[in-house]
């Protein structure tokens, strides 16, 4: 009779099949989840204490049909045409040298008969109920992008360096506390040079 | 004559694959640390539109997310084309809204309460009344931090 010393050794070999089997039951099963789109603020219910009265000139109408054609400042515009002429409207800088409103880092036409300054310029959309919401994003997306395509231009300007680049500088949870306050103070700077007014609720408005 | 022939020489020693599992466990380990188990099933169609300013999402906890689409072909003959709003694993109306995001509000702790951000993954076929009925369900319980999740991609390929 063969001699036992202890249990016998459990045979070791399959194991690398095993892991291989899960391994690849995670990498089938597993997304990735990548989750990102554009933020938005929703205005609140409660309207604002006192009609604020604004100018006809300051504000730029976005209106979205149901075929999604766009009517921009009472023109037919093409959709890749939006961000330019937002942009126009944004960077006009209509008011006088020398009034309190005068804009001294906008490098627009200074046309009177637009924004007086981006600070006081306001983007009103409005769109049907039957608009797709592809059309809608892409129209959110052009004016955000103008938006963003200033902020760029001041940032560079300013700090060298991209505001978007800032803010996801600024956004991520891996950066340091000691430079969130730097951070901070260049993006909420540069966010007081062009604010993002973008209105979907009913603007009144008065000349 | 020697009993133990001599190795020939330049044959190459064959590659021990003892380490092999340590190895497979190790990614087998990452894997199954990074994976997310999708916690609800999407009842609608949800192909995103794409966009280019986009800003991620960075924190799971404090999104909430509401989905929109056709129903997906299994429930076309329940829910009909049109459509829909899928709360968590249910399809709701458009009046189930506040109530929903109350309910996940009071869920979350108290510290995250107010820096809540409604995730709208909206198919990129629906109608925007539909949307608009639903932000405003949004502002009438005041979640007024809302990203419209897309893809990245070029904003003009929505167009096709």
């Amino acid at each position: 009779m063969a001699r036992r010393n202890g249990a016998p050794e459990v045979n070791a070999g399959s194991m690398a099949d095993i892991a291989f089997l899960l391994l690849i039951f995670f990498l089938v099963t597993t997304t990735i989840e990548t989750d990102a789109g554009l933020d938005r603020m929703l205005p609140p219910m409660e309207p604002p204490e006192e009609d604020v009265v604004i100018k006809q000139k300051n504000i730029f109408t976005v209106n979205i049909n149901k075929n999604g054609q766009l009517l921009v400042e009472d023109e037919l515009t093409e959709l890749k045409d939006l961000r330019a002429k937002a942009m126009d409207f944004l960077d006009n800088g209509g008011a006088a040298s020398g009034s309190p409103e005068y804009c001294n880092y906008c490098k627009g036409k200074r046309d009177a008969e637009s924004s007086d300054n981006p600070t006081k310029a306001i983007i009103s959309l409005k769109n049907d109920r039957e608009t797709k919401y592809s059309i809608y994003i892409t129209v959110q997306n052009e004016l955000v992008g103008a938006y963003n395509d200033l902020r760029n231009r001041e940032a560079q300007r300013l700090y060298k360096q991209d505001f978007t680049d800032l803010e996801a500088a600024y956004l991520n949870p891996e950066t340091p506390e000691t430079d969130k306050e730097e951070l901070k103070e260049k993006v909420q700077r540069i966010q007081g040079l062009f604010p993002q007014k973008l209105s979907e609720a009913e603007t009144s408005s008065n000349n | 004559m020697s009993k133990f022939k001599k190795k020939k020489d330049g044959e190459l020693p064959a590659v021990s694959t003892a380490s092999l599992p340590d190895i497979v466990f190790m990614l087998l380990f990452f894997f199954m640390t990074v994976t997310v188990m999708k916690d609800s099933t999407i009842k609608v169609e949800n192909v995103l539109p794409n966009a280019t300013e986009i800003k991620k999402l960075e924190k799971k906890d404090r999104v909430i997310y509401i989905f929109v689409g056709k129903p997906t072909k299994e429930y076309e003959n329940v829910y009909g084309t049109e459509s829909k709003i899928q709360l968590n694993d249910k399809f709701a109306d458009v009046k189930a809204v506040g109530d929903y995001i109350l309910a996940e509000r009071a869920k979350k702790s108290e510290e995250l309460q107010n820096v809540l951000t409604t995730a709208l993954k909206v198919d990129k076929n629906a109608n925007m009344g539909l949307i608009s009925d639903i932000k405003q369900e949004l502002r009438k319980v005041n979640a007024l931090k809302v990203n419209y999740t897309t893809y990245e991609g070029d904003a003009f390929n929505n167009l096709q």
